[in-house]
């Protein structure tokens, strides 16, 4: 029993330094030469444009929901009318930072690690090393930009897409006029709501690929050491951005309130 | 690294006929208590094929995985072109893989590029060799090894020899000294495996290569020891029986727990009485 948690405590360690590792290196690699520039470009494309329509879908959904649900609880104080101000703090400050990486942590998160996993298989990532090739600025350093660049952009769209959502319940459905939902909508926002929705994104993002890209750059035991992988990206990855969503709001509300 | 006088002094000794340009010198890696490499020392003269024979498990591809830097062995020296590269950081490994192709058991090319891109890789991403020459040299590789219909075409529409042959192309492209095959011809026909292996003695005999062979196929090592290319009047390349002399310069090692038990020509390997190696060739 002993020597089992003893062994995973070390197995645990050398993860997290891995982990830490590789990280390092990537960061490294973003400030010095050679970039690969199209490589670059391709992932902010993938990951980017790739997750616009899942984040429309799980955006527009939420702040439907959410209208729905806060609708009904707003009536029993007779506060229907401020339905948006409620969907509007709602998916800026909290849900739509979250949802919109846990999203992108089964989309590209899995996807990440699939794709590496089956690259180190395959002797595709030796195949890279052995020509000359360094696999963290060719295939980790695209990656890590795009997720840290474009998770911020997918989150502001899932934030208008979900006040647009609530506006659609709140009008059609909780019959609240559209210009005292949008009215509510703004008088509900200040200055460090819009920071602390902005400023997570940056830390998912760069949260879900790191830990995808280690996570498939350490795959072993063959295709289905692949799947086993995609498997952990996708669970690590969630754990972290909620478990990062804990953190990060804490230090920010010690920062801007 | 090799810098200076040094350097040009092992530029110099690499340059003349019979130099060693891989010496393997008491190589030993373990993992945890399973030794693969106990005590591994050879040399590769340049323009000479060395034969890695053995069953499965016993460090033939570490051999090959230790000599381009993938893995670092825990004890021993390794020189490869006047580099001792158990020494060397990975950024360092670089230069030395400029001048080495290592080819893989199952080819790995890259999934997601064609044939074309696969095979000029090294030279797309890693040079500032102009697109056009790039291109010139990406053809000039797969008419060698008879494949330049297939360039447009990605890795998954190619027959398990095609995907072997392009993969020695893509090693191939960058024009490296040594090339070092991983069990190039397992799991092919034997039809398809003298394909490839006739591509191993073109390189060889054609373009002045120094190759390493890793394979347990028999049939595939002596048919490389034992035959030689000639490109005759017409431009024409022959694969034809080996004089003598090439016969001694393709050279078997047989390796077993991690040590060398047997080490000569094929003629000495046919000839050996030792119990195992009569196991191996039976």
């Amino acid at each position: 029993m002993l020597q089992a948690i003893d062994r995973w405590l070390k197995q645990a360690a050398l993860e997290v330094q891995e982990y830490v590792r590789l990280t390092l290196a990537a960061v490294g690699c973003v400030f010095t030469p050679p970039v690969y520039a199209h490589d670059v470009v391709e992932q902010f494309d993938v990951i980017g444009v790739g997750s616009l329509t899942v984040v429309l879908l799980s955006g527009v959904f939420t702040g439907a929901a959410l209208a729905m649900q806060g609708g009904l609880t707003l009536d029993q104080f007779g506060a229907r009318p401020v339905v948006g101000r409620l969907v509007s703090a709602s998916m800026i400050k909290e849900l739509g930072p979250v949802l919109t990486a846990l999203m992108l942590t089964g989309r590209i998160g899995s996807g990440i690690a699939a794709e590496l996993g089956s690259m180190v298989v395959t002797d595709q990532i030796n195949a890279l090393r052995a020509l000359g090739t360094d696999p963290v600025r060719k295939l980790v350093v695209p990656r890590v930009l795009a997720g840290f660049f474009m998770t911020p952009i997918l989150t502001i769209v899932a934030d208008f897409i979900g006040i647009f959502g609530g506006w659609v319940v709140a009008r059609f459905t909780l019959q609240v006029n559209s210009g005292v939902y949008w009215l509510s909508v703004t008088e509900g926002l200040y200055m460090h709501d819009a920071w602390m929705g902005l400023i997570k994104p940056f830390v998912f993002g760069f949260l879900i690929v790191t830990i995808a890209c280690h996570v498939g750059l350490r795959t072993t035991g063959g295709t289905a050491g692949v799947g086993k992988s995609t498997t952990v990206a996708v669970v690590a990855g969630s754990v972290a951005v909620i478990a990062a969503d804990f953190f990060v709001t804490q230090l920010l509300v010690s920062l801007l309130f | 690294m090799v810098q200076g006088a040094d350097a040009q002094t092992a530029k110099q000794i690499l340059s003349e006929t019979g130099a060693p340009v891989v010496m393997f010198d008491h190589v030993r890696l373990a993992f945890d208590e399973n030794v693969v490499l106990a005590d591994l020392s050879f040399t590769l003269i340049k323009g000479h094929t060395k034969i890695i024979l053995g069953a499965s498990g016993s460090g033939k591809s570490t051999a090959l995985k230790i000599i381009t830097g993938l893995w670092k062995a825990d004890s021993g020296v390794v020189w490869v072109n006047g580099e001792r590269v158990d020494q060397l950081t990975e950024r360092e490994m670089m230069s030395v893989r400029a001048d080495l192709g290592l080819i893989f058991q199952e080819g790995a090319l890259f999934d997601s590029l064609t044939v074309r891109e696969n095979v000029g890789y090294k030279l797309y991403e890693e040079t500032d060799m102009a697109l056009d020459a790039v291109d010139k040299r990406v053809e000039e590789v797969l008419g060698f090894i008879g494949l330049i219909e297939y360039i447009e075409k990605m890795p998954s529409e190619l027959s398990g020899g095609q995907r072997r042959r392009v993969a020695i192309a893509r090693a191939m492209a960058f024009k490296p000294s040594i090339l070092l095959y991983d069990e190039a011809t397992t799991g092919l026909d034997p039809i398809t495996a003298t394909t490839v292996d006739d591509e191993i003695i073109k390189l060889r005999d054609l373009e002045g290569v120094s190759s390493i062979v890793v394979t347990h196929q028999l049939r595939d090592a002596f048919y490389i020891a034992t035959h030689m290319a000639e490109r005759g009047a017409d431009g024409k390349v022959r694969i034809m029986a080996a004089s003598a002399d090439k016969a001694e310069e393709a050279e078997f090692i047989m390796l077993k727990d991690g040590l060398i038990c047997f080490e000569g020509t094929a003629e000495q390997l046919r000839r050996s009485t030792d119990p195992y190696l009569k196991t191996f060739l039976s």
